[in-house]
């Protein structure tokens, strides 16, 4: 619109309003709850978290060790031959820098979002996560090893946010 | 033009609940099953395209679609997802093939209710917010008007709806892939709860798991895939309004629009004389005498006479739901079209086992999408 012109026709209408019942609008919150059955891979991964360690699927005919963990090798078309732990260390593929909250209000502290090749798994296999113990994201670098920072045994319950963040790390 | 043929089934299911698998290995099971039985095909190189059938929602996904490539063999290959009946997906995959740009596509369509912790709420949540969903109570009341109004025009009783749940419950018994086999009677049925006046609970389907893939072939290959393959005559698919207040409640019109295009491309004019057998939509009891009318395989009001005199039984001549129906097999939401596709698929090959239909060459599969929709697909097959 043009900078120019100061006054439009209408009345004008701010959100307020249409919170406030001045503009008639339908309001509803469904009720949709789910409980996914974690299956076979997932309940691998998710017991393996637990027990502090990342899971993986292995598929004998493509050699291939994959990160998250899957029933079936997406690649060949069977179904996976073992599960096998990978080691809690990799090396960053790819990150960001999040300045926007989920509600998409602007945080202070970004957030250090980070796909990590996991050492053990397959090339270009692992895990999305955070970054932490970082004090200035620009430290960040492709191909930089990082380890996982895992919450104490006893507060972890199966989730992927058992590793509290990924944090550099240097070998030996 | 290309002909197109069911080449390849497979199926996993139907159980009341499915806690050892999630969705995507139920697929993967479903989907290993069909490949193997269309030649043993390779989904990475010998499918052309893939077909879902899902819907958001019932998932627990936004844009679920691109959680279903990995169990299907589809990973950097041609897939999309239909939101709507099976029998809509099928039809999509039989244009795709008569384009001759593609000779084999698999479809695919599974059911986890189980994993739905607030099913009727969603099943609300698909009414008008305006209008109807402000009312409050429970969505499958409008099963019970459809009901009414459907035995005050035509004069079929319930009794003959209870007879419906009776035959089906038991045709379950023969089936392995049916979750709600038994004998029940037709005092089960009236001393049930009532739910939905004129309906009680044993008119009522009841939710199941399990996912089925079908792959469907053009002409040129379908022999090489399969030694009998099934042909897909015709397909049809429509939809009403979706204004309850405007909609036709005695008789289903979206499954007379639906099968009259499927009877044009199978050039049908006659179908109670042509069809063999039929599998159609019984979400409940009732709507298996307003399908088999809408779909012209008898008169108008003649459904319930029908199945009083056996006709429609395993050993009549006119057998509906011989796989149990999904009061026999389930409620399997988006799958619950694909049940009646399966079934028509194995009686037409002949390997229906101690449920075999004797002399079956040309089969009818109709599905609705169920409450509060007002859509629905009919598919005709034949052996030959
Ligand atoms: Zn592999």
């Amino acid at each position: 619109m043009s900078e120019k012109i100061k006054h439009f026709p209408g009345e004008a209408v701010s959100g307020r309003d249409i919170r406030d019942g001045k503009v008639p609008c339908i309001k509803h919150r469904p009720n949709v709850k789910y409980l996914w059955s974690a299956g076979v891979a997932m309940s691998r991964f998710i017991e393996g978290m637990k027990a502090g360690k990342i899971i993986g699927a292995k598929c004998v005919k493509c050699k291939r060790i994959m990160v998250p963990p899957r029933a079936f090798c997406e690649e060949c078309f069977r179904p996976i031959d073992e599960y096998i732990p990978v080691k809690d260390t990799g090396t960053i593929n790819t990150y960001s820098v999040s300045y926007v909250a989920g509600d998409a209000s602007r945080i202070k502290e970004p957030i250090l979002v980070a796909v990590i090749d996991l050492d053990g798994a397959s090339k270009g296999m692992g895990i999305l996560h955070i970054l932490g113990e970082i004090s200035d994201w620009k430290q960040i670098k492709f191909g930089m090893k990082v380890k996982a920072v895992w919450k104490p045994a006893n507060e972890r319950e199966g989730s992927v946010t058992d590793i509290k963040y990924f944090k550099p790390f240097k070998e030996g | 033009m290309t002909d197109v043929a069911i080449v390849g089934v497979g199926c996993t299911g139907f159980k009341t609940v499915s806690p050892d698998v999630s969705y995507k290995e139920l697929m993967f099971e479903a989907a290993t099953r069909a490949y193997q039985d269309a030649g043993n095909i390779n989904p990475r190189k010998d499918i052309d395209a893939f077909i879902s059938v899902a819907e958001d929602y019932w998932e627990g996904f936004s844009i679920f679609d691109e959680f279903v490539p990995d169990q299907l063999g589809a990973v950097l290959r041609h897939l999309f997802t239909v939101s709507g009946d099976s029998i809509i997906g099928l039809g999509t995959a039989h244009m795709l093939i008569k384009t001759g740009h593609f000779d084999v596509v698999a479809v695919e369509s599974h059911g986890k209710p189980s994993d739905i912790l607030t099913l009727y709420d969603i099943v609300s949540f698909a009414m008008d917010p305006v209008f109807n969903r402000p009312l409050g109570g429970h969505p499958f009341y409008l099963a019970g008007l459809e009901m009414n109004r459907f035995l005050f025009e035509t004069g079929n009783t319930k009794e003959d709806c209870a007879m419906v749940a009776v035959k089906n419950r038991e045709n379950a018994l023969r089936n392995p892939y049916a979750a709600y086999g038994a004998q029940i009677d037709l005092d089960d049925v009236f001393c049930s709860n009532p739910y939905f006046y004129p309906m009680n609970k044993f008119d009522i389907s009841q939710p199941a798991d399990g996912g089925i893939v079908l792959i469907l072939a053009s002409d040129e290959v379908a022999s090489d895939l399969n030694d009998c393959p099934i042909w897909i005559k015709g397909v049809g698919w429509a939809t009403e309004t979706p204004s309850l207040e405007s909609r036709s409640f005695g008789d289903a019109v979206y499954a007379q629009l639906s099968a009259e295009m499927a009877y044009r491309e199978a050039k049908i004019t006659s179908p109670s004389r042509e069809i063999d057998f039929a599998e159609v939509d019984d979400l409940f009891s009732y709507k298996e005498l307003q399908h088999m009318e809408a779909l012209r395989l008898c008169d108008v009001g003649e459904a319930g006479q029908l199945i009083a005199e056996g006709v429609t039984g395993i050993d009549g001549d006119l057998p509906i739901n011989v796989s149990g129906g999904n009061l026999g097999m389930g409620w399997a939401l988006e799958a619950s079209g694909m049940q009646r596709l399966l079934e028509v698929v194995i009686q037409l090959r002949g390997d229906a086992g101690e449920r075999q239909l004797a002399d079956v060459e040309v089969g009818l599969a109709q599905s609705w999408r169920g409450i509060p929709t007002a859509t629905g697909g009919t598919a005709v097959l034949s052996n030959c």
